[in-house]
């Protein structure tokens, strides 16, 4: 809310604000709107020139920050804030929705929610409620693993996973200390520090074969620090390799499912992307998973591994089953 | 908008709040500084452009016409400008927090803050610990992603009920079709977003995955002319069922010492003969098996059935060629 565009509406929150916290302090209130403390200054001096009707000095705004602490008068017309928009009220109940519907969170807090979705349609009018109803966001069920890792993360100890990884048709025994649960997009992942990647990872919850708690204390070192989700669950890392794909309309389903540096269109639906891959295996089983619905552009190495393998692999058929 | 603009117009909203009666735009013109200077007919135009500008934040104007009068008369009511007084009990505040923090793009992740902050100016204690507590021993971070370009005008035609126009791809097709669509709402299920609606084209309700949307979304009729049908089943619109009823065996040989992940979802696995093991598959689709089997490359052979079989062979020729 720093654009010139949102001032009107940010003076119409900071009055009210400044009237419900008398003696809040410059600094205080600017981070709470997120401005500088000389925006927010700009912000005062410019309240302090409006008022009703008339415009004598006692029908002007009274306003001072004195040794940094602000003190607002004669604004009781704009003391309460405006009410809540469409767009706002149903940004936060199709977010509350979705939490009562997320197993995660339902089982522990779930009386709370139909509180505030209450509390917050009085609030909105009618417009928000129908909009909220039309925008949904599906929520897995509760995977098997979750009162496990519940269990882990309340009484802090150490789990022993086993770990399916499709992509490499894997299965991994870990042992990690929970941190957090983070759901994303409706699915759960544990965050937690992996003794064997010796590194923060998300496991999903659903992929979780085997889940036991151990009787050792949770104790992840110094560096573990919280995964930024909001960049994305899957992140390749920018020393993976670089590989290149032509899919056909059929494999289009690549550059939705995977995250991708660069995507072009081909024409007829075909797509070159450009995606980083975390080993060769994996580009090898997505090829062949590809069939001739998409093929390896480069590195040419590892076109030359997909027919290898697909020769060794129809090795198989040349008898009858 | 410059400082002159804003000051004009909170000057504005405090005149149209403090009035009991309503003003003429000629009173309006006198008491509201920034007005007084400009002609007749420049005053006409700031005066419409302004009344757009508060309209549009969500300031509701009434205009107010007596007959005994020639001019309309304009005031803000009161009631339906302010935000209701509203409390929050510390366990509603902690699962708000949560729900503010869910949007991670622009659009919705602004109406949020934007929400959170006029509830906080209105003296509602609010709580953004990021989950903190919220899941009971434990932090709970929950977020979702619209990604899709073609997100925030649906989301738009969904709260103003009004039809699109957009050029979709269907799954596979290698073609592009425009289709007109009556928005009834937009879902998002295991982590895509599905538009649902009456497609006009089909004379049809149909879902739409967003990812698939080309280009732009285009108007395609009057806000508030989409008639949502009472009581529709979104969920049930997007809900395309994993696995279709019918449930079939598959006779796969594998490797001995591979393919560990196969063997953990296998309904049985035998020890074989000559280095490799028989393992019995749950399948419907032949092609979603044979995506999975040819991923494996010459570590199994399907048995089969023979359809099952073939479609692993036409895989992996494919990826000869």
């Amino acid at each position: 809310m720093s654009g010139s565009a949102d001032r009107l509406p940010r003076l119409l929150a900071l009055v009210p604000y400044l009237m419900s916290h008398p003696g809040a302090q410059v600094g205080e209130v600017a981070e709470v709107f997120g401005l500088s403390e000389k925006q927010l200054i700009d912000d005062l001096q410019l309240v302090w020139m409006c008022g009703l009707p008339g415009h004598t000095p006692g029908d002007l705004i009274d306003v001072s920050w004195d040794g940094g602490e602000i003190v607002i008068d004669n604004a009781d017309t704009i003391a309460r804030p405006l009410r809540l928009g469409i767009d706002e009220a149903s940004a936060l109940l199709v977010a509350l929705r979705m939490l009562a519907a997320t197993p995660e969170l339902a089982e522990v807090q779930g009386d709370a929610l139909p509180r505030v979705v209450a509390k917050l349609e009085r609030a909105a009018g009618e417009g928000a409620a129908a909009v909220s109803s039309q925008v949904a966001v599906d929520v897995d069920a509760a995977p098997d693993a979750l009162p496990r890792v519940r269990q882990a993360l309340t009484a802090r100890r150490r789990l022993s996973l086993r770990y399916y990884v499709p992509g490499r048709d894997e299965v991994t025994p870990r042992e990690v200390d929970p941190m957090r649960i983070v759901v994303v997009d409706g699915r759960s992942y544990l965050e937690c520090w992996c003794y064997r990647a010796e590194a923060m990872r998300l496991f999903r919850l659903d992929r979780m074969l085997g889940v036991e708690v151990l009787d050792v204390p949770a104790d992840p070192p110094a560096e573990a620090e919280p995964i930024d989700v909001a960049q994305g669950v899957f992140r390749p890392s920018p020393t993976d390799e670089l590989v290149e794909l032509e899919v056909t309309a059929a494999g289009r389903w690549v550059a939705e499912y995977y995250p991708c540096e660069q995507v072009t269109e081909l024409g007829e639906g075909r797509l070159r992307v450009t995606l980083r891959a975390r080993d060769e295996d994996w580009v090898l089983r997505l090829a062949l998973r590809l069939g001739d619905t998409g093929r390896v552009v480069a590195p040419p190495a590892m076109a030359g591994r997909v027919r290898e393998e697909a020769e060794r692999a129809l090795g198989l058929y040349a008898h009858q089953a | 908008m410059s400082r002159r603009k804003t000051e004009r117009l909170l000057n504005l909203v405090i005149c149209l709040l403090a009035t009991r009666r309503p003003l003429s735009a000629e009173q309006i013109r006198q008491a509201v500084p920034g007005y007084d200077r400009d002609g007749d007919e420049a005053f006409q135009r700031m005066f419409e452009r302004d009344k757009n500008e508060l309209r549009e934040i969500g300031i509701p104007i009434d205009v107010v016409r007596d007959p005994w009068e020639d001019e309309p008369g304009y005031r803000i009511e009161r009631q339906s400008y302010e935000l209701p007084e509203i409390t929050l009990e510390p366990d509603e505040a902690a699962v708000l927090g949560v729900a503010a923090q869910v949007w991670q793009r622009a659009s919705l992740a602004e109406a949020a803050s934007g929400a959170l902050l006029k509830l906080r100016a209105g003296g509602v204690a609010t709580d953004e610990t990021a989950g903190g507590g919220v899941a009971g021993g434990g932090a709970l971070e929950v977020r979702v992603d619209t990604r899709d370009p073609a997100f925030p005008a649906l989301w738009e035609a969904v709260r103003d009920r009004r039809p699109v126009r957009f050029d979709y791809r269907g799954a596979g097709s290698e073609n592009v079709h425009t289709r007109t669509v009556e928005p009834w709402g937009v879902v998002s299920r295991r982590g895509r977003w599905y538009l649902a609606g009456f497609d006009r084209g089909r004379g049809a309700p149909r879902a739409f995955r967003l990812s698939r949307i080309t280009g732009q979304v285009a108007a395609a009729g009057r806000p508030g002319s989409v008639e949502v049908p009472k009581g529709v089943d979104l969920r049930a619109m997007v809900d395309f069922p994993d696995e279709p009823a019918r449930e079939r065996t598959a006779l796969v040989r594998v490797r001995q010492g591979a393919c560990e992940g196969l063997r953990q979802l296998a309904r049985t696995v035998r020890p074989g003969a000559d280095g490799w093991d028989e393992a019995e598959l749950t399948f419907s689709d032949p092609e979603r098996l044979a995506g999975w089997m040819a991923s494996l490359g010459s570590d199994v052979e399907v048995a089969g059935p023979p359809d099952a079989r073939e479609a692993v062979i036409r895989r992996l020729k494919g990826a000869l060629a």
